[in-house]
């Protein structure tokens, strides 16, 4: 039941939020900073989650394989690799870390 | 001939060529990240949450930050608001591609409530790299739809095989998220203002993943963007001069 609740607020939160910004009028967006601040918020926030979500181990960061992996995908990126091979590349590269550093 | 004139003064139509790029790079998109919903599925799974549970997370809430966000939450023992909260705040930045959406696409009001629930990262950006709005909302469409279909189905599947699959870790897929958080940042980085701000989130959230319970530490991040707004024009400024 608790995990059902979780869900269901879940759920509606993240869904009322995205409509908010789809029904915003558009006007909202004529200020300069407004604008900017839209811009740049996703990048904040993607770069965070790349960060934490490449060293978080339960709340301390850790460095292993899947830093390795990740630390591959940049390596992709600069080649240019398209989308699915850069997120092909972190995940062998990972997985392949393991196996051999277990 | 008048058809035509008008088509192209609202909108210049676009040519078949660049149609097919934006349906390729949306269809690659959205298979990309529909394959991490596999590694959704299984660590919702094997994090202790039951198989209809886990389906329920990817239809109903479809935003793979806060899902993730909120399975490790309920592992580690939260309480169901605080769990939501976090995931809820993961989620508030599909707000800002909302804002963003609205003027590109200019959706009619009835299907904005069905457009609203494909609004995250990947639709978003890949809308946002396109030129003109025909291409944007076509671009949208396509990875909304194959990124819907792709996600639920691998979570489905993830869920289903995690039993068989053991450890999730040993075949690296913990390395998707990160990976396609990277790959859709790495476009947004054209200038000085984007790579500070990319680098003082960074900072920010790693400074805080100790010292705060999981998903604050994002949202402190999110301080990067106004923090580097407010510093004085310099720095923009130096950038135009050494051009």
């Amino acid at each position: 039941m608790t995990v059902w609740t979780a869900i269901g607020v879940t759920a509606a939160g993240c869904y009322l939020v995205k409509l908010l910004g789809l029904s915003v009028p558009a006007a909202a967006l004529e200020r300069p900073v407004v604008r900017r601040l839209a811009a740049l918020l996703p990048v904040a926030l993607l770069a965070a989650l790349t960060a934490l979500q490449t060293v978080d181990d339960g709340g301390t960061p850790v460095l292993d394989a899947r830093a390795a992996g990740v630390g591959a995908a940049v390596a992709a990126l600069v080649l240019r690799a398209p989308f699915l091979v850069v997120v092909a590349v972190a995940v062998a590269v990972t997985a392949g870390g393991r196996a051999v550093g277990g | 001939m008048t058809d035509e004139a008008i088509e192209n003064d609202q909108s210049r139509e676009p040519t078949g060529q660049e149609r097919a790029r934006t349906v390729r790079d949306a269809f690659g998109v959205g298979c990309a990240v529909g394959l991490s919903g596999f590694a959704f599925g299984v660590t919702a799974v094997a994090n202790g949450l039951s198989v209809p549970q886990t389906c329920a997370l990817s239809l109903l809430v479809f935003t793979g930050a806060s899902q993730f966000a909120l399975v490790g939450a309920l592992a580690g023992g939260g309480n169901p608001f605080t769990a939501a909260a976090g995931a809820f705040f993961l989620g508030v930045r599909n707000c800002f591609y909302g804002l963003r959406l609205s003027t590109l696409l200019r959706l009619p009001g009835r299907v904005r409530p069905l457009a609203a629930h494909w609004v995250i990262d990947e639709t978003a950006v890949v809308a946002l790299a396109q030129p003109g709005r025909r291409l944007a909302r076509l671009g949208f469409a396509v990875t909304g739809l194959t990124l819907y279909l792709g996600w639920n189905l691998t979570t489905l599947l993830g869920a289903l095989g995690a039993g068989s699959l053991g450890d999730p870790g040993a075949w690296g897929l913990d390395a998707a998220g990160p990976a396609v958080f990277l790959a859709l940042l790495a476009p947004m980085l054209r200038t000085g203002t984007e790579r500070a701000t990319a680098a003082l989130a960074v900072v920010l959230a790693l400074g805080c993943l100790p010292l705060l319970p999981s998903g604050v530490p994002v949202l402190v991040a999110a301080l990067a963007a106004p923090l580097v707004l407010a510093v004085p024009a310099g720095r923009p400024a130096a950038g135009e001069a050494a051009r």
